[in-house]
């Protein structure tokens, strides 16, 4: 255990910790702007899915890794589309909705799989990108600057969605949107147009998540891949109090239990293994506990907007 | 004229009970066009499906084997989502389930059939509840979404057996063989259930799952705590102030939903496999969902609905055998199901709402 405390092994789960929690920044930022207009996707996981799959497949074949980043983010955005039209227009119920999604998004992502590739294959994914001056700093420099793109863009993505809730015109109707409908609606925004919007953007951001896995972390597409990642996304969006700098809190310390739990079992540390993989999910259970005791729900969150009504 | 309107509401509330059956096609459509654009015949396919699932003894046979841990499933679905309560956690519940089952029978061997047998039914009843308990808990006391804590309590149930079937409770004569396949010794013949056709794996569980169905439905309609569980799943607020103690009861249908699911996977045990092994759910905690809202949560309308999907499933794995057609297709399909029939409930509320207005 004492090897944990040397610089290289904690710059090492530095490191990973920094790379896991990329596809968790994206798909829970994309879900705390989705549920602040008042929608609750549980579908994140189906979206996830289903961007690794075309993320892959498309920079697979066509050799242009950034054409499977814009074809996860595609599908991410129909799959957003289909959760937007169930829920706000034909007012489903978002709990159920979700699941349909998530199930669909497995089957399909699956499917597609076993149809076009049949065995796994892996991919030469994003390369690091070392930044200049920065990456060189001795130690600390490898762990924190000598990243691929993608996970520069997840960190990049906290300061940005906070920024636009906060101090934007459209940030603010998004919030009058979850809080006051009515009042909103009242006011002359449109409370459609406004969930639209946000569900679709959360399925663009939860395709990226997904494509972050395929083609610039683990690098290979696998049935189920996602492990119910999208479901802890959902979670951390509680965890975080839907403010993105509490997501991004979250995320990381997810990503660290989860990088040392990986160097845990490579040092055959004598813990069962299945106990490693299950502490991100007991963790994810105490941290919606927790989340609860400082609720600051959107007042209409996964309840369908009807004009005219109460 | 008091006829009339009789014969009306009648009609409406048929209507109403067969919407969900409009998903079907849709749904079968959605794959058909998926299947030609990778050159697969779509009616071969399903032809292959249904002749597969309905088409002789062993195909009817085997749907009844696995319409059974899905009504079962379904059964606790209903019964939560009838309390307002969303459980997802089908696959752990069931998991938990047939490991209690099976280290309750594997260690009582010498007890006699009669005392044995409901006991190991009873222990997986109970791991379920207790699965389901924890979530049921979290959410009553202290809010937290059962759906996001039912999900994870799957993920745990999942690491817990691949734990206790490559360590405490592996098959002896798999560590003297050196293979080590993940799964446990065969379960006492005192506890496996009788065979209803010979020579087919199916075994009387089906018929306690029917029962049981029958049992739900007066639980739901004709008890006092059954009708609290409706009432606090319509209205909460309401169910407050008429002093129903909501949190209870929300805790107590995650419980009962979770007991069903135990069950399911402690029935599946004894009737099917008897023995513990990895995969042994196989997404049922999934599809019984998806049976209970097609069967509109009501007990005896899971009975079909279970075994159609019973059917799709059976159907959908003779289907890839035969035409190399991934039985991922059927989990999409079950996902479109879902997505349509809630969907459709638009048209349940709108024909409610002009149904109250006309008096």
């Amino acid at each position: 255990m004492d090897e944990l405390f040397q610089l290289p092994v904690l710059l090492g789960i530095i490191y990973s910790g920094l790379r896991l929690a990329t596809p968790y920044l994206y798909a829970s930022i994309g879900e705390t702007i989705a549920q602040t207009s008042g929608v609750l996707n549980l579908g994140v996981d189906g979206i996830m899915l289903m961007g690794a799959f075309s993320g892959f497949y498309v920079g697979m074949q066509s050799g242009n890794l950034w054409l499977g980043l814009l074809a996860a983010m595609f599908v991410g955005f129909l799959m957003g589309l289909l959760m937007a039209f169930i829920s706000v227009t034909l007012k489903a119920e978002q709990g159920i909705s979700g699941i349909g999604l998530q199930l669909f998004g497995l089957g399909l992502s699956t499917l597609l799989f076993k149809l076009t590739m049949g065995g796994v294959e892996s991919i030469a994914g994003f390369p690091p990108l070392k930044i200049p001056l920065l990456g060189d700093i001795p130690f600390i420099g490898e762990a924190f600057f000598n990243h691929n793109i993608l996970v520069y863009g997840g960190f990049i993505l906290v300061p940005l969605a906070s920024f636009v809730l906060n101090k934007t015109t459209f940030g603010l109707q998004i919030k009058a949107v979850g809080q006051n409908p009515q009042a909103a609606d009242s006011l002359g925004v449109s409370v459609t147009r406004i969930r639209y919007t946000t569900v679709c953007l959360g399925g663009v951001l939860s395709g990226i998540a997904g494509a972050t896995l395929s083609i610039a972390l683990i690098n290979l597409f696998q049935e189920n891949m996602t492990n119910g990642m999208g479901f802890i996304a959902v979670a951390l969006v509680y965890f975080g109090s839907w403010k993105p700098g509490g997501v991004l809190v979250g995320s990381l310390i997810f990503s660290f239990v989860n990088a040392f739990q990986v160097w845990l079992q490579i040092k055959g540390i004598n813990i069962p293994s299945d106990f490693a993989v299950m502490l991100p999910y007991l963790l994810t259970i105490v941290a919606l506990v927790f989340a609860v005791r400082r609720a600051a729900q959107p007042a209409f969150l996964s309840k369908p907007f009807e004009r005219g009504e109460m | 004229m008091l006829n009339q309107n009789k014969v009306k509401n009648f009609l409406d509330r048929t209507i109403d009970a067969l919407l969900p059956l409009a998903a079907v096609p849709f749904a079968l459509l959605f794959g058909a066009v998926l299947l030609i654009i990778f050159k697969v015949n779509p009616l071969e396919a399903y032809q292959s499906l249904i002749q597969g699932a309905f088409g002789d003894k062993t195909g009817i046979t085997q749907t009844l084997v696995k319409a059974t841990p899905l009504l079962l499933v379904g059964l606790g679905v209903a019964i939560a989502f009838r309390g307002g309560i969303i459980n997802i956690g089908g696959e752990g519940q069931i998991i938990v389930g047939a490991l209690a089952a099976t280290a309750f029978s594997i260690n009582f061997p010498q007890l006699p059939r009669w005392f044995l047998l409901p006991l190991t039914i009873l222990m997986g009843t109970l791991a379920g509840a207790v699965w389901g308990g924890i979530p049921g808990t979290l959410k009553a006391r202290l809010g937290v979404n059962e759906i996001l804590s039912t999900v994870m309590m799957n993920a745990i149930a999942l690491q817990l057996a691949n734990y206790l079937l490559r360590g405490p409770m592996i098959d002896p004569a798999e560590i003297e063989a050196g293979t080590r396949i993940a799964q446990s010794a065969l379960l006492p013949k005192a506890v496996w259930l009788d065979k209803l056709v010979p020579k087919t794996l199916l075994h009387s569980g089906a018929i306690l799952a029917v029962v049981l169905a029958v049992v739900v439905y007066i639980f739901l309609w004709r008890t006092s705590i059954g009708y609290r569980i409706r009432a606090v799943g319509l209205n909460p607020n309401a169910s407050r102030y008429a002093g129903i103690p909501v949190k209870l009861y929300q805790m107590l249908a995650l419980t009962l939903g979770g007991a069903f699911a135990g069950t399911a996977g402690a029935i599946e045990v004894i009737g099917v496999q008897h023995r513990m092994m990895e995969g042994l759910s196989s997404g049922y905690g999934f599809a019984g969902i998806v049976a209970a809202l097609f069967g509109k949560l009501h007990p005896l309308g899971a009975i079909p609905a279970s075994i159609f999907f019973g059917g799709l499933m059976e159907g959908g794995n003779k289907m890839q055998r035969a035409m190399q057609v991934p039985s991922a297709l059927i989990d999409t399909l079950l996902g479109l199901i879902v997505l349509f029939v809630v969907s459709a409930e638009i048209w349940s509320r709108y024909r409610a709402r002009r149904r109250q207005m006309n008096g």
